[in-house]
């Protein structure tokens, strides 16, 4: 170690790793249905990918979790995103790159990616 | 990239109900599973609720998983790992609500708690490197080197108020002070006093063990303080995890160059080595360490001259607890007036506290100083047992004394306890309900500091010695009311005469119970009864005739053949036969047996 920035360094790269092990309230929820429904229809890859890419861009104000069967089965795979003192917005049918669309659009930047979510999709 | 943490606690505790064991079932369910490149296993420090171990804690959700046996593993990985569904009756029933889990620092046993010295324990895994680095660690070391003179060390740890945890609440900075002149030109040492003995205590073990990079890092910022470059960790060999995760860490630290020469590039060379203990209580007292490191026989020598002065290798040396240094780095990093801001006047920051005895939630706890013992024992600690009454805690071990149940609202802090008669002590807090003995407390501890006296000073090998005599009489019911002033006059012999810190405070367990408890004794001498009926010579077990049903349970449990009686018709013990072993009153189903 020769020197501060090279501590540094290695620190940014576990703070993703390591911080995911804290239980800080005012996050944000992002919940993945991976019931059997979820899984069988591409839950696993969704999940995953989020969980990847919120731990690549160090976002600590996401946590990413999965759920059981929410009980719209035909809809899966099912993401949830839940803010503290704001509506839940589930997003339906998901897949990866739409997954990334969300995560893009909604957790970074804040906007509501109306065309997925579950009010715009005619039940 | 994992999604999913899976944190199994390491510790002691939990290592001996069967984390081991739970680990390698992890691994294998979650392989079959195809779950290995999603979901983490870590193996952590204590997480401090030891009665409830083996813990588990599920991250993100933070949900936690108490007395987990093998066979649930499958289900925990199907159900929670693959199909996010809580494992709801193996949850620590503290954490259920009615919608889902609740988090784990709202419960009553970790809300009033505050961990600076356990930080770590029970978040990372100590023998990954990595890990320490990625919650802040040897940020503080980086700073000190490239950014602070030794003297700013010092001064930040002197306007900390930070005092030794190893119960006898010395001030570190001072002793840094000390041992500070005469930087560059002499040969000095930092030592680390990690030869834990109290009974009942395990709190350095549970550091060590869940974050053993704390230790070398503070220490290596003592060596800069003082002007060292060589420090000793002198740890028992009957501690094998915390021997073998230091060993780990400090291997780890010298190949990161976080220990050897030319620390971060500033020129400062500082690098730590083991020295195990053989576990003698003695060694713990900071000379005999130091004779013991130097490969004597470990036995005290007087003092002056203070370590500072002449210590190991007849140069200047200091010797910190391990909780002490686990304190450091945190205060480097967050100012001398964060870490003032907590606990009362005189006794700054928190104290880690191992619970024992009669409590329902036995473990280690980190509390505020100047908490009240009746917040630890009753909220944190979850109150005693089977609704008994609270009668006292034992603070400070074979050093310490007992808190009776009228300071159950004290502060805790290093000038109370000592006003009332006990210790901070290093940490052990043991809980006594209406059924202990003090008698027999004081001579548990008296029997453990005769086996502990190393010897060399006749006020302690003989005086404990004597004193233990007289108690075991008291509790055979032989004593007199001579003997209370003979003990009396022994203690304060012993406690002025000894050469160290052991012979000074052996008599002191015996001095606070016969203070807040003298009656006790009487009853023991003059009425031959122990009213907690504990002490089996003055106890005799009967039957009553009213209640007794004849269903022979009884006579047919007990080992000695000592009750007599007919199917359907009350029975009888003889006296002359019984063992008074208790083994008929646990058995009965009518309550019709008691003792007196």
């Amino acid at each position: 170690m020769k020197s501060l920035e090279e501590l540094r360094a290695i620190r940014e790269k576990m703070q993703g790793k390591v911080g995911m092990r804290s239980e800080d309230s005012g996050q944000i929820r992002v919940i993945v249905g991976m019931a059997t429904c979820g899984i069988a229809s591409g839950a696993r890859p969704v999940l995953n990918v989020l969980s990847d890419e919120v731990q690549k861009r160090g976002l600590s104000n996401v946590i990413v979790t999965q759920t059981g069967c929410i009980g719209l089965c035909q809809y899966e795979p099912i993401v949830e995103v839940l803010e503290p003192g704001k509506e839940k917005v589930t997003y339906v049918k998901m897949n990866v790159d739409k997954a990334l669309e969300v995560l893009e659009q909604h957790l970074v930047r804040g906007h509501v990616l109306g065309k997925y979510t579950l009010n715009e999709t005619s039940l | 990239m994992y999604r999913a943490h899976v944190l199994v606690c390491g510790g002691t505790g939990c290592t001996s109900s069967g984390s081991q064991k739970i680990l390698e079932k992890l691994n294998r369910e979650l392989d079959k599973q195809g779950l290995t490149k999603e979901v983490a296993v870590v193996q952590t420090g204590c997480h401090g609720l030891c009665a409830l171990g083996p813990i588990m804690v599920v991250y993100p959700e933070a949900v936690f998983y108490s007395m987990v046996k093998e066979e649930d593993i499958a289900e925990i990985v199907e159900e929670h790992l693959l199909k996010g569904r809580v494992v709801k009756r193996l949850v620590y029933d503290e954490t259920l609500t009615d919608d889902g889990v609740k988090s784990l620092a709202e419960t009553d046993f970790y809300k009033k708690q505050h961990r600076i010295a356990l930080r770590n324990c029970g978040v990372i895994n100590p023998e990954v490197i990595e890990e320490y680095i990625g919650t802040g660690g040897y940020e503080a070391l980086g700073r000190v080197l490239t950014e602070m003179t030794p003297d700013e060390v010092i001064q930040i740890i002197l306007d900390s108020g930070l005092r030794g945890r190893g119960g006898a609440g010395f001030p570190t900075g001072l002793k840094w002070k000390f041992a500070s002149s005469n930087r560059g030109n002499v040969q000095k040492y930092v030592c680390c006093n990690a030869d834990e003995g109290d009974p009942g205590a395990f709190m350095d073990r549970s550091v060590l063990e869940g974050d053993p990079h704390v230790v070398l890092e503070a220490m290596a910022i003592a060596g800069y303080a003082i002007g060292a470059n060589q420090g000793y960790i002198y740890v028992r060999a009957e501690y094998p995890i915390a021997v073998k995760r230091l060993e780990i860490a400090i291997g780890q630290a010298r190949e990161y160059g976080l220990l050897g020469k030319d620390i971060f590039g500033t020129g400062f060379d500082f690098d730590i080595d083991l020295r195990l203990g053989a576990g003698a209580f003695v060694c713990g007292e900071e000379t005999a360490l130091m004779v013991s490191i130097e490969g004597n026989r470990g036995e005290p020598r007087p003092r002056p001259p203070f370590p500072a002065v002449k210590g190991l290798f007849e140069s200047p040396t200091i010797l910190n607890n391990v909780e002490t240094y686990a304190n450091i780095p945190q205060i480097i990093l967050n100012g001398a007036d964060w870490f003032a801001s907590m606990g009362t006047e005189k006794s700054k920051g928190t104290k880690v506290f191992a619970l024992g005895g009669k409590i329902n939630n036995t473990g280690l706890v980190e509390i505020p100083m100047g908490t009240t013992l009746r917040t630890v024992v009753e909220e944190i600690g979850g109150g005693i047992p089977n609704g008994k009454k609270f009668k006292a805690a034992q603070t400070g071990g074979p050093s310490g004394g007992c808190i009776p149940a009228e300071h159950f609202d004290i502060p805790i802090d290093y000038d109370n306890l000592i006003e009332i008669g006990s210790m901070m002590g290093s940490g052990g807090l043991i809980v006594m309900d209406e059924d202990n003995c003090m008698v027999d407390i004081a001579k548990f501890f008296l029997e453990f500091t005769v086996d502990e006296s190393c010897g060399k000073c006749t006020p302690c090998r003989v005086g404990t010695k004597r004193m233990y005599e007289i108690l075991d009489k008291i509790t055979k019911g032989q004593g007199t009311l001579e003997d209370l002033d003979r003990l009396e006059e022994l203690a304060y012999y012993i406690k002025d005469n000894s050469l160290c810190g052991l012979g000074q405070t052996a008599p002191n367990p015996v001095l606070s119970t016969l203070r807040y408890f003298r009656d006790e004794y009487v009853a023991h001498v003059v009425d031959k009864k122990c009213p907690a009926g504990v002490c089996k010579a003055l106890l005799s077990y009967h039957i009553d005739a009213d209640k007794c049903k004849g269903c022979t349970l009884c006579a047919r449990t007990c080992p000695a053949g000592a009750i007599e009686g007919k199917v359907k018709e009350p029975h009888m013990i003889r006296q002359d036969k019984c063992i008074k072993c208790g083994a008929c009153m646990e058995k009965c189903r009518f309550g019709a047996i008691y003792k007196e």
